[in-house]
């Protein structure tokens, strides 16, 4: 179930180009939301590797994560990482390892899904196993592709695999048999989806509350007081135009002097550079040109864009990574929305903000 | 849509519902769908845009800010 064309790129790989290993990186912080992707992987591979990294982040959430519980519940490894600990990521190496090589062989938990759709399954499976040389996994992945009906992975599938899925008379019968069965329980091409993806969640919630412990509800609660400030009616902007002017600020009045101090080093130079061509008695045109012109310009635009850009970047780098960003889009979209009103960009219309 | 049915705009802030149904189709379903709106998962409104528009909900352990027009679609109990 893929978004945007990286994911359908990633997807594709992974279902077609025969990977030895899938290492899915999932955020410990929130891991119920992280688990549907990767019980949607599970469904196309069997080599996999659970990543749960930020395991830093979660401590000081005091949110508690057993890891082995969860290795079991999956079925497949399960390392925890702490990515800036170059230490941490050993074992997931080790653990990778160990699947390219097969030591240890995984069978991961797949999604049961609901009678009627695992009914549907097993028809599609048994007649795509039996027209096409494909392994159990794959079938059923296919299977399930071919009830949820989205032409632009059964295109897919067609292509990378050099199967005729569409025209196959025998898959056609089964197709109509399946679709009579879901009319008959009042499953339509919507609600198919919803059946799958609430599966996938309330496995994921199981999952999550038998393996996950939250030792301090107050941390979420301190969190969110601040988030109430920063996007207060009152203080919400106010802050906002503070904590941008500060780094428009410290950008400008900042940059100066480590500018300045480009441009005397770059005129020293420059003086020497001149003494040194009449050293080699190069002829004035050429030295003023390379000297006063190609040299003074290049270090002349260097000297005067490079702070700016030294400084700002890196503090608008801090303010992403302290999750500020989000916070002035959900100040702003009232605005955004009013100035974008009579555009019909799909693009810019976001229709989930994450915090 | 039945005028009555309360929705997600209904629902004041810090007040827990429960997703009953999303009422629209197409990728927008797909996206809340992913993000975890499913029948039955408990959501909770918490922080509000300074221009009253978009708010943000509490649910399966994140927060996602959602607009009004989007929040419309989808009802709850």
């Amino acid at each position: 179930m893929s978004h945007s064309e990286e994911e359908e790129i990633a997807r594709d790989y992974i279902c077609f180009g025969n990977p030895n290993c899938t290492v899915i990186v999932v955020d410990a912080t929130c891991l119920e939301r992280n688990l549907n992707l990767v019980f949607q992987t599970m469904e196309i591979t069997n080599h996999l590797v659970l990543c749960v990294n930020l395991l830093d982040e979660a401590k000081k959430k005091k949110i508690r994560i057993d890891l082995d519980s969860l290795s079991k519940e999956l079925g497949i490894p399960v390392v925890g990482t702490t990515a800036r600990k170059k230490k941490t990521l050993h074992q997931l190496m080790d653990t990778i390892s160990q699947v390219c090589t097969e030591k240890n062989i995984f069978s991961p938990n797949k999604i049961t899904y609901p009678t009627i759709i695992e009914n549907g399954i097993t028809k599609l499976q048994n007649v795509l196993l039996r027209e096409f040389s494909l392994s159990t996994d794959l079938a059923r992945w296919i299977s399930l592709k071919i009830m949820d009906g989205e032409e632009t992975i059964l295109q897919s599938i067609e292509e990378n695999l050099s199967i005729d899925l569409l025209n196959n008379h025998a898959l056609q019968e089964i197709k109509k048999e399946i679709r009579n069965d879901f009319e008959e329980n009042h499953i339509t091409e919507n609600n198919f989806k919803d059946l799958i993806i609430s599966t996938i969640m309330h496995k994921s919630e199981t999952i999550c509350g038998k393996v996950c412990t939250f030792e301090d509800e107050n941390y979420s609660k301190r969190d969110r007081k601040i988030d109430q400030i920063l996007t207060s009616k009152t203080l919400g902007i106010p802050i906002m135009i503070l904590f941008l002017g500060l780094i428009f600020w410290l950008t400008i009045i900042g940059a100066n002097y480590p500018s300045q101090a480009l441009f005397s080093f770059f005129s020293w130079l420059q003086e020497k550079l001149f003494l040194f061509a009449d050293f080699l008695h190069c002829p004035g045109w050429l030295s003023s040109m390379l000297i006063s012109g190609v040299y003074q310009t290049l270090t002349w635009i260097i000297s005067v864009m490079l702070p700016p850009m030294a400084i700002f970047f890196p503090l608008f780098t801090i303010l992403e990574d302290l999750g500020y960003l989000p916070r002035i889009a959900f100040n702003l979209d009232g605005f955004f929305k009013k100035c974008c009103c009579t555009r019909k960009t799909d693009d810019y219309h976001v229709h989930g903000i994450w915090l | 849509m039945n005028q009555q049915e309360k929705t997600l705009n209904h629902l004041p802030l810090n007040t827990k519902g429960i997703i009953k149904k999303i009422n629209c189709t197409g990728t927008i379903r797909r996206r809340l769908l992913d993000l975890g709106f499913v029948e039955g998962t408990s959501i909770t409104p918490v922080l509000i845009s300074p221009s009253q528009d978009p708010r943000a909900f509490s649910i399966r352990g994140t927060l996602i800010a959602i607009r009004k027009e989007d929040a419309n679609l989808i009802s709850i109990h």
